[in-house]
């Protein structure tokens, strides 16, 4: 009797957050698929009618979308490359015993509080504008002509940026995994006449392959949807040369009015995540049943 | 020997880590000393690195776009729908990890899943459903909309968190014939409150620095410093001293935010999955 008093109790707790986030999952999507398959423009409000597969094959054509998926698939794998690799690197440092270690650990994580509008514009005005930027500085200082950065490589200047941002989170994520590998395994392997690299491969990689895995997957959700970095720094440009999947149907959408076409994008978009989602949810499952 | 070794190393170690750590921290350290400068010290060549601390950016930046307003704004929202989240949130989190039953993995995993849903995916009938009711450049639409986003992760933080409490506790205090709502308010509260002080600080950070919905569902009255500063992007004028203090505001409170969660910052980042 006590048991099911208190399930339906349970039930009733757990039922606004439910409720709140099935009409949250199901209410926009259902939305956004409906409004994929009409003609709906904003600037002429009292024409919507059927489109069929129209605003799909306009989207799927459309030679802005080809370069956008290309521009995300860089952007995600830049990044992952950069922080990933730089964050195990980093992570392997920090671990060593060093003076400051609390200090060092605040400046490195600080780039992962500063929000996305900031950051970038950070980076476009003092550090990588051609004229007065440091970057431009440093480059005079050598004699060196300053690089363009928006202008001349636009998708590599907001990876650059965004890696800075996720850098520390990856460093955090894997300098925590790497100081719950016990001691005595390192020094057992040490004992071994394990060398440095011999210890790194076939024990410090294998104890963080999970917290790698979770440090791309939980990084490549945030990285699909990249949004203010390219809004503040390019616009998109120079042509679509920096614009992602997320800028595009922003840009359908608010810019063009375009409910139709934004809404296929949109929905191209859940698409990809999903695919990689399907993934995270493993991954963070198999947690629960340890 | 052996020591002199280890002292050596140890030094070496602490130079290239201070070196790598001053080279990630410089872009922030660099905006704040170019908030006091004057603007044309701002872009003077070679750079000044010293700035001779005045404050007119900041009183400028204030006088010429309100800049407290967004202050507030920013305030408001993620303070707002960070509470609103937990209130929603602590009895699911606690009915789930006092009362699991079968499904509750499959709930926990489900409540996530809707996290996975890129933003864009409903950007348009978002926006058409705040033009249609009237949320458009409001703060209340906002914060419901930031407090539906950060739910599943305040769901999943306050659970892992609950999830530690001995249950023990919890019985012993049923013996005593406690019922539920003291049992919630006496007994499990208190042993909670810790994990729900990282709750609400991981996830005013997260709200705090959100950059979609703030930036395309504000114009200029309900808008967060997020879409304040993102104003900043369009006119290319040389204003960096004033462009750096409104960034050092908008940064700085954040900022102190997170030196003080950074423990706790892992595990409501990756679901529990890394301690």
């Amino acid at each position: 009797m006590a048991t099911q008093h208190s399930r339906a109790l349970a039930r009733f707790m757990m039922a606004p957050s439910v409720v709140l986030l099935l009409i949250w999952m199901i209410v926009p999507l259902a939305l956004t698929l409906w409004f994929s398959f009409q003609n709906y423009n904003l600037l002429n409000p009292g024409m919507q009618s059927f489109a069929g597969l129209f605003n799909y094959e306009y989207f799927l054509t459309d030679p802005a979308f080809i370069q956008s998926i290309t521009n995300t698939l860089l952007l995600v794998g830049g990044v992952l490359l950069i922080t990933v690799i730089g964050g195990i690197l980093l992570a392997l440092l920090l671990d060593q015993p060093i003076f400051g270690q609390s200090i060092i650990r605040i400046l490195v994580i600080s780039p992962f509080f500063i929000m996305p509008p900031v950051a970038a514009l950070i980076w476009k005005n003092m550090l990588m504008h051609p004229g007065y930027g440091i970057f431009a500085r440093i480059a005079e200082f050598f004699g060196q002509t300053p690089v363009d950065w928006f202008a001349q490589v636009p998708l590599f200047s907001i990876i650059l940026i965004v890696a800075w941002q996720w850098l520390p989170f990856a460093t955090l994520i894997l300098l925590t995994a790497l100081q719950s590998l016990s001691e005595e395994q390192k020094e057992a392997a040490e004992m071994d006449g394990a060398n440095a690299l011999n210890r790194f491969i076939y024990i410090i990689l294998p104890h963080l392959a999970r917290a790698i895995t979770v440090v791309i997957l939980i990084q490549t959700i945030f990285l699909l949807g990249i949004f203010a970095e390219v809004l503040v720094t390019t616009n998109g440009g120079p042509g679509y040369n920096s614009t992602n999947l997320a800028f595009l149907v922003y840009r359908t959408a608010l810019l063009s009015f375009d409910v139709g076409g934004a809404s296929a994008g949109g929905v191209i978009a859940v698409i990809l995540a999903n695919i990689v989602a399907i993934f995270l949810m493993r991954a963070v499952g198999k947690n629960l049943d340890a | 020997m052996a020591r002199a070794v280890t002292m050596q190393r140890k030094l070496a170690f602490t130079a290239l880590a201070w070196m790598v750590a001053f080279v990630l921290f410089f872009p922030i350290l660099w905006t704040i000393l170019t908030s006091f400068k004057p603007e044309a010290q701002a872009i003077a060549s070679p750079p000044v690195i010293i700035p001779s601390w005045t404050f007119e950016n900041y009183i400028e930046v204030q006088a010429r776009s309100d800049y407290f307003r967004h202050f507030f704004n920013s305030v408001w929202i993620s303070v707002g729908s960070t509470l609103i989240a937990l209130l929603i949130a602590i009895p699911a989190a606690w009915a789930m990890a006092f009362t699991p039953t079968p499904k509750t993995k499959d709930v926990l995993m489900w409540m996530l899943s809707t996290k996975m849903m890129p933003a864009v995916g409903v950007l348009v009938p978002m926006y058409l459903l705040f033009r249609d009711f009237g949320l458009l450049d409001t703060v209340w639409g906002l914060t419901m909309v930031l407090t539906l986003i950060n739910l599943p992760i305040v769901i999943w933080m306050l659970y892992t968190y609950f999830r530690e409490i001995p249950v023990d506790i919890l019985e012993a205090a049923r013996m005593d014939g406690a019922v539920l709502w003291k049992e919630l308010v006496y007994v499990l509260v208190p042993m909670a409150v810790p994990g729900i002080a990282s709750t609400l600080l991981l996830n005013i950070i997260l709200a705090w620095n959100e950059a979609f919905w703030t930036i395309n569902l504000t114009a200029s009255k309900a808008a967060p410093l997020t879409a304040f500063i993102s104003s900043f992007s369009s006119p290319q004028g040389l204003f960096w001293a004033k462009l750096s203090a409104a960034s050092t505001l908008a940064i700085a409170p954040i900022l102190v935010l997170g030196w003080l969660s950074q423990k706790q910052l892992v595990r409501g980042l990756t679901f529990g999955a890394v301690k």
